[in-house]
């Protein structure tokens, strides 16, 4: 089958859905490409580049639309594209069906197969290679930190210069999902004292995991929404939250805000007066601009300063990237082409009753199939059936896993007791010696051993067997003991047994520690 | 000629250079010392025994020559002895010390110095203690036998399930608790000794039969438990003698070899009763047919060029070996492809199940004579968290120990068995012979799972193909 790949058409877009490096790949699943003359050039992709990977060069996306059995598209299809599209042809890219329903009903009028990417089921961890969405805000999340860095009168890093000391920048991030978390890496990475904060307080260890500094709110609440997203806070919450949000504008230089609910506008985090409230020359980057700004005074696409602070709004962080961006993104539909053509035979097969798949299917064949249902229990089922894996870990002086029950350790004791007392009552005083040394000699052997690494278990058992022929002294002490007056002894028969048993033991004597040392020699760094 | 008190002191030292030399295993930087005061406490024990006060000169040149000759056909087969041959070895080397522990048992019997001046009580003791030292060194003899020749294939690894076998072992016990009643009541030796050969031949029937039941892939539990049953043995002799090095040293053999079985018991998530008890390594028909589910999918192979394409494109790789790779000497063409992908910038490393191979850490020692660094070799819990990251997962003749449904098929045979989680690598890669089942025999729905490849063929072969593909 034929996939296309038209330029882009929304203003401002400069990225492709797919790169040349993809395209060679495509062609080995047996797909044959065609690119609209000019897709790639705003992403530094030449149509000699595309041509070179074995894609077709076509002009005019008509043509390009007329004659492609799957189009791969980033932004949505307007309606004139739609109308480029052939009747039942297959359409993979952004389509938020949720906010275009009317882009929807078009699509289906020409009995479309819609994979929407935005609408991939995000916690199946299969899906993750698919994720164009954590891709995209990766990239944008990055270059929120560069565009900050470009409008910031000052270093990020700190620094100690024969012309004086230069304080580290301080960056305060809000949102800590895939684009914050971005944000928080590049922005440790150029050295700046990084501060973040999210609803959701089991990212605290990303945020310190990138470099970051987890800024709590001070108030008890669970935000996580499921799918990956934050969800509507209460009202004392986000009290408390805005005092967080007026304490840090006072004190750093740049934020950067990403904070986004799903099918809602964005929440409101930066008020103008913490905007008046920050340091002249300070810098706020908002992510959120297209969905109407975290902050109060953002223009969505435009940088403007206003209280002396720059309110960096471009929604096009994406496009700003566009290579970066177009390869991850192309990367993301191939994995998922890779799934749709199993048999690397050309021919995709949008198998519903693959849960990730399911998810991504918007339109079926001219049928509206969103929203998909909840993805089946397997994905929630599988961390428990794993749970008895998670054997415990051998480590130490014999700490096996879970404490034996009281009643056990009582039973044992008792046994032990009994048996002791027994050995006590009517063993001789010589036994009891032995004993004891015989007793404390396996707790020590007890102890030494649980150390010993597991890598090493195959010289411990050689080793050991070479200790086991201590046996020796056994046979020799019997071989020509001095002897006792009177006695009738079977020297001879004695004699011959230590000898056998002596060469017995010699040959593990010595060929133990031999092939211990050539083992453990072995063993190198 | 040196004096009892010295004698002693000798022990003492050589007691704690063994316990040192133990403790040095627990690293590999230590461990090469550890073996040195294990040989330097050897010395110094068999040194003081010679000039001690129980050995005249007389004996000096039997035993000059006894060790001469046990000495060099050990260093010989030290030296000659092949790394994937090590089980053999050491299962060998662990009927020697039955054996010794068995001749010097008798001798003791037969001397009458042994037990004399001793009272009642301490003559019942000690010949209890001279009937249990034959007995589990008769035991340890006869089983060693048998797994060695297991390990060397020189009997089948398939195990021998004898009807009411668990009926058998139990009339053999009653029957040597009988004759080791006779055996304390006899008047003479000549009347003892005849409970006594009985004895004997019962516990070497029963090392057997004891091995014999137990399938291939239980043979690490069965090689470190007769590792242990050699100390026992040593250190019953030790309670026959009077000699506390020989307990100190028997005990510590003893509970290491325990400890190795625990813990090989514990890899495999068996009960060890019922890994001694048998019958399952070679897959129990009742226990077959617990398995219901029939993997769905379909097996894709892989050809080497393909999976040399893999590896390069990989940031991440974990090779996972087992026995096939023993059983192939694959392990110098693992290291070179290692050592390709590592100065190509990917991050190889190994993951070691305990179980892997037929003796506890096996896979190491392969592993480091082909000189693959040992601090990228980690044991199952260090990468099992490690698979999801992981770009190529490669699985080198090895089945039950990365079987995934031992997680997830409850009424699975290996249901609980912690394995490496391969399949949670983007792509697993399993190079196998063909699609026969392992030792458990229980099939696997790794290879129909849908980002794993099936590398057909005999591990070396393969995996030159591959490092050719890869250089290429």
């Amino acid at each position: 089958m034929r996939i296309g790949i038209p330029a882009e058409t929304s203003a401002g877009e400069k990225r492709v859905a797919t790169v040349p490096e993809v395209v060679e790949k495509l062609i080995k699943l047996g797909f044959t490409v065609a690119v609209q003359s000019g897709a790639g050039d705003a992403a530094n992709c030449s149509d000699d580049a595309y041509r070179a990977a074995g894609a077709e060069i076509i002009d005019g996306a008509a043509k390009l639309w007329a004659e492609s059995d799957i189009v791969f598209k980033v932004v949505a299809p307007t309606s004139a594209e739609v109308a480029l599209m052939r009747e039942g042809g297959t359409l993979v890219g952004f389509i938020w069906p949720a906010q275009n329903p009317e882009l929807m009903q078009q699509l289906a009028a020409k009995k479309a197969t819609v994979l929407a990417i935005d609408a991939l089921p995000r916690m199946l961890s299969r899906a993750q290679k698919m994720d164009a969405l954590t891709s995209q805000a990766g990239v944008a999340g990055y270059r929120a930190v560069i565009e900050a860095a470009n409008v910031f009168g000052r270093f990020f890093n700190g620094q100690i210069t024969a012309a004086g000391k230069v304080p580290p920048a301080k960056v305060f991030i809000a949102g800590a999902g895939v684009a914050g978390l971005a944000a928080i890496g590049t922005a440790a990475g150029l050295g700046a004292i990084v501060r973040a904060n999210d609803t959701r307080a089991e990212v605290a260890d990303q945020v310190k995991s990138l470099g970051g500094e987890f800024v709590k709110v001070d108030y008890e609440e669970e935000g996580g929404g499921g799918g990956g997203y934050a969800k509507v806070m209460s009202e004392g919450f986000q009290q408390a939250q805005r005092d967080m949000y007026a304490k840090q504008a006072r004190e750093v230089d740049i934020i950067i805000t990403t904070a986004l609910i799903p099918g809602k506008p964005a929440p409101r985090l930066i008020t103008a007066e913490m905007v008046q409230s920050m340091k002249p020359g300070s810098v706020i980057v908002d992510m959120a601009a297209e969905r109407g700004g975290n902050c109060e005074l953002t223009e969505p696409g435009q940088a403007l300063v206003k209280h002396g602070v720059t309110i960096v709004g471009y929604t096009d962080l994406n496009s700003r990237l566009a290579k970066q961006s177009s390869t991850l993104y192309g990367t993301n539909l191939f994995r998922l082409a890779e799934e749709l053509c199993k048999n690397k035979d050309g021919v995709i097969n949008v198998n519903m009753e693959d849960d990730a798949i399911r998810g991504l299917t918007v339109i079926k064949d001219g049928e509206i199939t969103w929203p998909a249902p909840a993805p089946k229990l397997a994905a929630v089922a599988k961390p428990a059936a794993a749970k008895p894996a998670t054997a415990p870990a051998a480590k130490g002086h014999g700490s096996a896993g879970a404490p034996a029950s009281a009643g056990k350790i009582v039973a044992i004791f008792s046994v032990v007791a009994l048996l002791f007392l027994l050995i006590g009552a009517y063993a001789p005083a010589a036994f009891l010696g032995h004993f004891t040394v015989f007793v404390l000699a396996c707790f020590v052997g007890y102890m030494v051993v649980w150390n010993v690494t597991p890598a090493l278990h195959t010289p411990l058992m050689s080793v050991t067997n070479a200790i086991s022929s201590i046996i020796a002294i056994g046979a020799l002490v019997q071989i020509a003991p001095p002897t006792v007056l009177g006695l009738d002894r079977p020297d001879g028969w004695i004699l011959w047994l230590a000898v056998a048993g002596i060469a017995l033991t010699a040959v593990n004597m010595f060929g133990g520690f031999a092939v211990t040392k050539r083992m453990l020699s072995m063993f190198r760094k | 000629m040196m004096s009892s008190s010295l004698t002693s002191v000798a022990y003492l030292g050589a007691t704690i250079l063994f316990i040192l030399s133990l403790g040095g295993l627990s690293n590999p930087e230590t461990s090469r010392r550890g073996n040195l005061y294990g040989m330097i406490g050897m010395t110094i024990a068999v040194l003081a025994t010679v000039f001690g006060p129980r050995v005249t000169m007389e004996g000096l040149p039997w035993i000059i020559g006894a060790m001469v000759v046990g000495g060099s056909i050990g260093l010989y087969a030290a030296r000659k002895v092949q790394m994937t041959q090590m089980p053999e070895l050491v299962a060998l080397m662990h009927s020697l010390v039955g054996l010794a522990a068995c001749l010097v048992g008798y001798a003791n019997y037969i001397d009458p110095m042994a037990s004399l001046n001793l009272s009642h009580a301490e003559k019942a003791i000690h010949e209890i203690e001279v009937y249990v030292g034959i007995l589990i060194g008769a035991v340890t003899f006869a089983g060693s036998l048998i797994a060695f020749g297991k390990l060397a294939g020189k009997i089948g690894g398939k195990p021998l399930l004898l009807p009411g076998r668990h009926f058998l072992n139990l009339i053999g016990l009653l029957v040597v608790i009988a004759f080791g009643y006779q055996f304390l009541h006899a008047e003479t030796i000549d009347a003892g000794m005849f409970a006594l050969a009985v004895m004997t031949v019962i516990a070497l029937l029963f090392g057997i039969h004891m091995v014999m039941a137990i399938g291939g892939a239980d043979m690490p539990v069965v090689v470190s438990m007769l590792n242990s049953y050699s100390g026992w043995a040593a250190a019953a002799t030790g309670f026959m003698l009077n000699n506390d090095l020989l307990i100190v040293t028997g005990a510590l053999v003893g509970s290491s070899g325990a400890i190795l079985s625990y813990i090989m018991c514990r890899a495999m998530n068996r009960n060890f009763i019922s890994v001694i008890a048998g019958g399952f390594g070679g897959g129990a028909p009742a226990k077959k047919s617990g398995g219901d589910a029939q993997p769905v999918g379909e097996v894709v192979s892989i050809s080497a060029v393909e999976t040399a394409e893999l590896l390069r494109e990989a940031k991440n790789v974990i090779i996972v070996p087992g026995y096939g790779m023993a059983v192939a000497q694959a392990q110098h063409t693992v290291n070179e492809i290692t050592q390709f992908l590592r100065e190509k910038g990917v991050n190889v490393r190994f993951g070691i199940h305990p179980v892997a191979g037929r003796m506890p850490g096996h896979m190491n020692v392969l592993l480091a004579e082909a000189k693959v660094p040992y601090d990228i070799v980690m044991e199952m819990d260090e990468v099992n968290a490690d698979f999801p990251d992981t770009d190529v997962s490669m699985v080198i003749g090895a089945n039950d120990i990365v079987n995934p449904a031992a997680q997830e098929e409850p009424g699975s045979p290996i249901a609980g068995m912690p394995v490496l989680e391969v399949w949670k690598a983007k792509t697993s890669i399993v190079m196998k012979r063909s699609m026969a089942s392992g030792y458990a025999g229980v099939d696997n729905p790794l290879f129909y799972k849908e980002n794993n490849r099936m590398l057909f063929g005999d591990a070396k072969k393969m995996l030159d193909e591959v490092l050719v593909a890869l250089k290429a």
